[in-house]
């Protein structure tokens, strides 16, 4: 198995995009050949993270079409789906494919166009990745499963429901703050300056979750370029390296143990830790999936960057921001940034990419800049995880 | 001659592997049970129903009916529903861990003043059922269980 390089990153602005997802793709994928100084013959296949194209465009099989919409040639194409995770397993399965020796050079990224859909679709398309079986019925939405969620962390830790409700503001705050200084962000310029009552009084979406709590429907695309380590000074003098990855699968919800700790999380990060050789202290920056205020706190826990039940206090006391002991999504994560879930992951890699070569925007980039960062996605409810560990060095 | 006798062929298809259906299960709700599967091997209760044993995987599956007792583990009040459900709002999901073991999710029927954090913990009681008439995503008639605090 060979060492595996990221040498080129592309991203669309996201929010409401007007072109279709074949461009939006297209957008960031030429962004990325053209970061790495590569072009079209150079890639060998396309692995492209996508999770409701059938619903949004009346489009499946996106990922062939993405291909040819570049003139790639008739190479391998293929569509991931991981609900939200789903720009994650791409890359790391375009990851193996070039550890592997099978491809020198492969496209992979993501692609979603969820704004598009208007709310109460998109909410119906999203809730597809819970159990249909047994929450179909009940209506379950994705603001009430990290309700639920949240219900349970302040029942666990024996804190007033109010009292978490108040922490869990400062992740909406931080991550609103970082994305309102992020260019690429649907929230640019826009909601920097929350205060912890705007966040808790907003509307009520699935108690105790407001809509401050919640991260938006968005579009938007990411790509990368990836080629085996031993090539990357080729291309680039700033690679960054697949250090360990990880993925985990999930269950229906009634057969979780506990909602606050997720094992296909847990397993996950565990896996790409010791695929990396590294522990949470090592780990300089992180990026993970801020879908919703608790989703961020839970995140943090079941990595090993605090104890249980000790995220939401660090949290308000600021370890999770700029200077503090994780700089946790210095992009403005999903809340900040948007959430076009079949790009997220890619996205997440992309801003991570951007930190290393201290090439983040004024406010969030880490100084001096991380030499290991990490990525977690979440896809359904706690359904599909997944985890990228990268560095500046290889290991 | 290679080649395998047609009635060979059908004699395997006819191995079922699932002792109680979704279908079956739904039924049951809809008359007022709540129906799971005992495992041979570990005693352990699988409830909703699957192939194999929850606890341990095993194969060897009995369909009993579970009592519906329960205790909440957490719930939510949802205000914005997805597409099908606007006219349920406010609902309010709740997991509830099963006398026997298993947990199961459904709704609460209660009045959404009263759906405060202290409802984490109380007994429940299976009271029904919460009907869906399907979407083109999702069709046909679906349901959950329903259930009420006890006492």
């Amino acid at each position: 198995m060979r060492d595996v390089a990221i040498i080129g990153v592309g991203h669309t602005k996201f929010g409401r995009a007007s072109k279709t997802s074949l461009e939006l793709f297209s957008e960031a994928s030429l962004q990325a050949m053209d970061d790495a100084g590569v072009v079209g013959a150079d890639i060998e296949a396309l692995f492209q993270g996508a999770a409701l194209p059938g619903f949004e465009e009346g489009q499946v099989m996106p990922a062939a079409f993405s291909a040819a919409e570049l003139n790639l040639g008739p190479i391998p194409a293929t569509r991931y789906e991981g609900a939200c995770a789903s720009a994650s397993v791409a890359i790391r399965d375009a990851a193996m494919w070039v550890s592997s020796g099978e491809c020198d050079m492969v496209l992979a990224g993501g692609v979603e166009k969820a704004l598009t859909m208007g709310t109460a679709f998109a909410t119906r398309t999203f809730a597809m990745s819970c159990h249909t079986p047994t929450e179909g019925a009940v209506g379950l939405t994705f603001p009430g499963v990290f309700a639920m969620a949240a219900r349970q962390y302040a029942k666990g830790y024996d804190m007033p429901l109010d009292s978490l409700r108040e922490k869990m503001a400062h992740v909406s705050i931080k991550n609103h703050r970082h994305g309102a200084l992020n260019p690429l962000a649907q929230f640019y310029k826009k909601i920097g300056n929350l205060k912890v009552e705007d966040v808790v009084n907003s509307m009520m979406v699935a108690d105790p979750l407001t809509l401050m709590d919640c991260c938006p429907f968005s579009d938007g695309a990411a790509a990368l370029v990836l080629c085996p380590a031993e090539d990357a000074k080729k291309y680039t003098d700033d690679p960054v390296y697949v250090l360990g990855t990880g993925q985990g699968s999930g269950s229906a919800l009634s057969k979780m143990e506990d909602l606050t700790k997720p094992v296909s999380r847990i397993q996950s990060a565990k896996v790409a830790f010791k695929r990396a050789r590294l522990e949470p202290k090592d780990i300089g920056i992180l990026e993970l999936h801020d879908c919703f205020t608790i989703a961020e706190l839970i995140a943090l826990e079941c990595l090993g960057f605090f104890e249980w039940g000790k995220a939401a206090e660090a949290t308000a006391q600021g370890e999770t921001d700029l200077g503090g002991k994780i700089p946790t999504n210095m992009s403005g994560g999903l809340i900040g940034k948007g959430h076009p879930i079949g790009a997220t992951g890619a996205s997440q890699v992309y801003w991570m990419v951007k930190q290393m070569r201290g090439e983040a925007a004024k406010g969030n980039q880490i100084d001096p800049v991380p030499e290991y960062g990490m990525t977690d996605t979440l896809g359904g409810d706690f359904g599909t995880l997944c985890h990228i560990i990268l560095g500046r060095t290889k290991k | 001659m290679v080649g395998k006798e047609q009635e060979e062929i059908e004699k395997e298809l006819s191995k079922e592997y699932v002792a109680l259906t979704y279908a079956d299960y739904e039924v049951g709700l809809k008359g007022g049970k709540l129906l799971g599967l005992k495992c041979a091997a570990c005693g352990g209760i699988t409830c909703h129903p699957m192939p194999v044993c929850q606890w341990c995987s095993d194969r060897h599956l009995e369909k009993v009916e579970l009592s519906g007792d329960g205790e909440v583990t957490t719930f939510t009040v949802i205000r914005v529903a997805s597409e099908g459900f606007e006219d349920d709002v406010p609902y309010i999901p709740c997991l509830v861990k099963t006398k026997e073991g298993p947990c199961v999710i459904g709704r609460l029927d209660m009045a959404v003043e009263s759906a405060t954090q202290e409802v984490i913990g109380t007994q429940v009681k299976l009271d029904g059922i919460s009907t869906y008439n399907g979407d083109k995503f999702f069709s046909g008639e679906h349901v959950c269980p329903v259930f009420k605090i006890v006492g």
